[in-house]
């Protein structure tokens, strides 16, 4: 029950991480090579001011404070660039994030990490058991999951597709891309801090190698296999992979193969995002176009 | 409505556009005439600020807009559309529409949270309008269909609704009958003919000397960047020089 629990609550945290990508990648199409930067920004936040003794809300709000102003004076140059180069800007900025996690010891104490971060208190009430983790963390799922739906199903969001779509038509028709694309990177920049936020709460221990460049991928391939630009692809695509990745884990497996594992966990996982281009480039999930809009009735 | 004054680009070695002056009434259908390769799309692309000017100056309603933004220009009025039809391919055909109108309140990000009932109120209003402009052209039953599903001249026709949906009070059209069936282009020219009784003004690129005879009460012809001729279309058709130009004797 405990190891289920666990793979939900993986589960969900990478889910919003996806769901944040999704924005920017599926919706916006940004492609954000950079993301792990964000998700690492939240989760240092949080944990440096919880273990200096502040009060977990603040750790949060600080953490989704300063993952977005990150997202803000990172888009304001690199938005500028189109395609390739703005994944290779990202790409840069996430090493670079990783760097300042690793050398910069008076505030991260570098590789050793950050043990013993505590669980989190919100309101007074203390999430130390599993279940209660669970529950806080499918809040924040659910806050997520609806907050960028409403985002998407907005006009706003349609602006977000067109420019996805074609920038310069978009542009000719009097939306100014360049500042819709700052919104989509800094929302979606919140809510990965969000996601690493409660990661760090759950492991209660980081350190600048769990925010590798592989982190990003994994969420890439999330995002690509669920189906970007989907509502639910996100859920889906990190149902599978984290329940997959996790479920390796506990394989017992004859010690002398154990060192194996994770060599070929990256290889199936890099095996899966060729095939997925190759034969379904769209993701699982297929993006459709949306029937009915909010809050209007069918005018028929 | 529109003035030109003394436009000029070059690119490299070549003089795209030279010293181009014109004055553009309002209400009126204006033609660009000229060889390919004459510069028509490079003017296009410097009025509406695609390309940077080298010199000169223009003004749209009397306000200087030249040095603006695309996205500027376009919000002030003056909206044009693209030699290729440039729909959002995977958006509906529906989303498309919905996209044009300007200045909607559901694109900022603080009126989806503050202002939900005006928001919700456009998104309808602009819903209705959009189905009836649909319904006018054809495409209702296609309304929920991805628009690179459509054919290229339903594509060139959902260009034509957005513009109307967009609203803007000058418009410049890059070749919009090129590459589709006579029977279409009768429906793009009457959607420009209807636009124009609307009190629209018209600046538009074409081959199709039908379309120019039609629709356009004044023509400018255009070669080598170097506006050579204009007049109505009846006077431009036996202006020696243009023929010159076309058949290059």
């Amino acid at each position: 029950m405990d190891l289920f629990l666990h793979l939900c609550v993986m589960c969900l945290i990478y889910i919003i991480f996806a769901l944040s990508l999704n924005l920017e990648i599926g919706y916006t199409g940004l492609f954000n090579f950079g993301h792990v930067a964000f998700f690492g920004i939240g989760a240092y936040t949080s944990a440096l001011l919880t273990l200096h003794h502040f009060p977990f809300e603040l750790g949060l709000v600080m953490a989704l404070t300063l993952s977005g102003i990150f997202g803000f004076l990172l888009g304001l140059p690199s938005l500028r660039l189109r395609g390739d180069f703005f994944g290779i800007a990202t790409l840069g900025f996430g090493e670079m994030i990783r760097m300042v996690f690793q050398n910069e010891v008076w505030l991260t104490k570098g590789p050793m990490g950050l043990p013993g971060i505590p669980k989190p208190t919100l309101f007074s009430f203390r999430f130390a058991t599993l279940p209660q983790y669970f529950l806080l963390t499918l809040g924040f799922t659910a806050i997520t999951f609806l907050f960028l739906r409403i985002l998407i199903r907005s006009p706003f969001g349609r602006v977000l597709k067109a420019i996805r779509e074609d920038e310069i038509a978009a542009e000719a028709l009097g939306k100014n891309a360049y500042r819709f694309k700052i919104k989509s990177f800094v929302v979606g920049s919140i809510f990965a801090g969000l996601a690493g936020a409660l990661w760090g709460h759950y492991t209660t221990f980081i350190s600048p190698n769990d925010f590798t460049l592989l982190e990003t991928i994994l969420v890439l391939l999330i995002v690509v296999l669920g189906g970007k630009g989907t509502e639910w692809g996100p859920l889906l695509g990190a149902a599978l992979l984290i329940f997959f990745q996790e479920s390796l884990r506990f394989l017992r497996l004859p010690p002398e193969y154990g060192r194996y594992l994770a060599p070929l966990q990256q290889m199936i996982f890099g095996a899966l995002l060729i095939f997925m281009m190759l034969f379904r480039p769209e993701g699982l999930i297929k993006e459709r176009g949306r029937r009915v809009y909010a809050g209007t009735q069918r005018v028929e | 409505m529109l003035e030109l004054r003394g436009l000029s680009k070059a690119f490299g070695g070549i003089q795209a556009v030279v010293d181009f002056s014109a004055r553009l009434e309002k209400n009126r259908i204006t033609g660009l005439i000229g060889p390919n390769g004459s510069g028509k799309t490079t003017l296009f692309n410097l009025i509406t600020g695609f390309i940077k000017l080298d010199r000169g100056e223009v003004f749209f309603k009397k306000e200087k807009i030249d040095g603006l933004l695309p996205h500027e220009i376009a919000s002030r009025g003056l909206v044009r559309t693209f030699q290729l039809s440039r729909v959002f391919p995977r958006m509906t055909v529906l989303e498309n529409l919905l996209l044009a109108p300007q200045g909607q309140m559901g694109e900022k990000l603080w009126a989806l949270g503050l202002k939900r009932e005006r928001v919700r109120d456009e998104e309808n209003r602009n819903l209705k309008k959009a189905l009836s402009l649909i319904e006018k052209i054809g495409l209702l039953p296609l309304k929920d269909e991805f628009a690179e599903n459509l054919s290229y001249g339903q594509q060139k026709l959902l260009e034509m609704a957005r513009l109307f949906m967009a609203n803007p009070e000058m418009i410049l059209l890059d070749e919009p009958t090129a590459g589709i069936n006579p029977l279409m282009i009768r429906k793009i020219m009457d959607f420009i003919l209807t636009m124009r009784e609307m009190g629209k003004t018209f600046f538009i690129i074409e081959h199709n000397m039908d379309v120019i005879i039609e629709c356009c009460d004044w023509v400018f012809v255009l070669d080598h960047g170097e506006k050579i001729s204009e007049g109505t279309p009846e006077e431009i058709q036996n202006d020696p020089r243009v023929i010159e130009a076309y058949l290059g004797t």
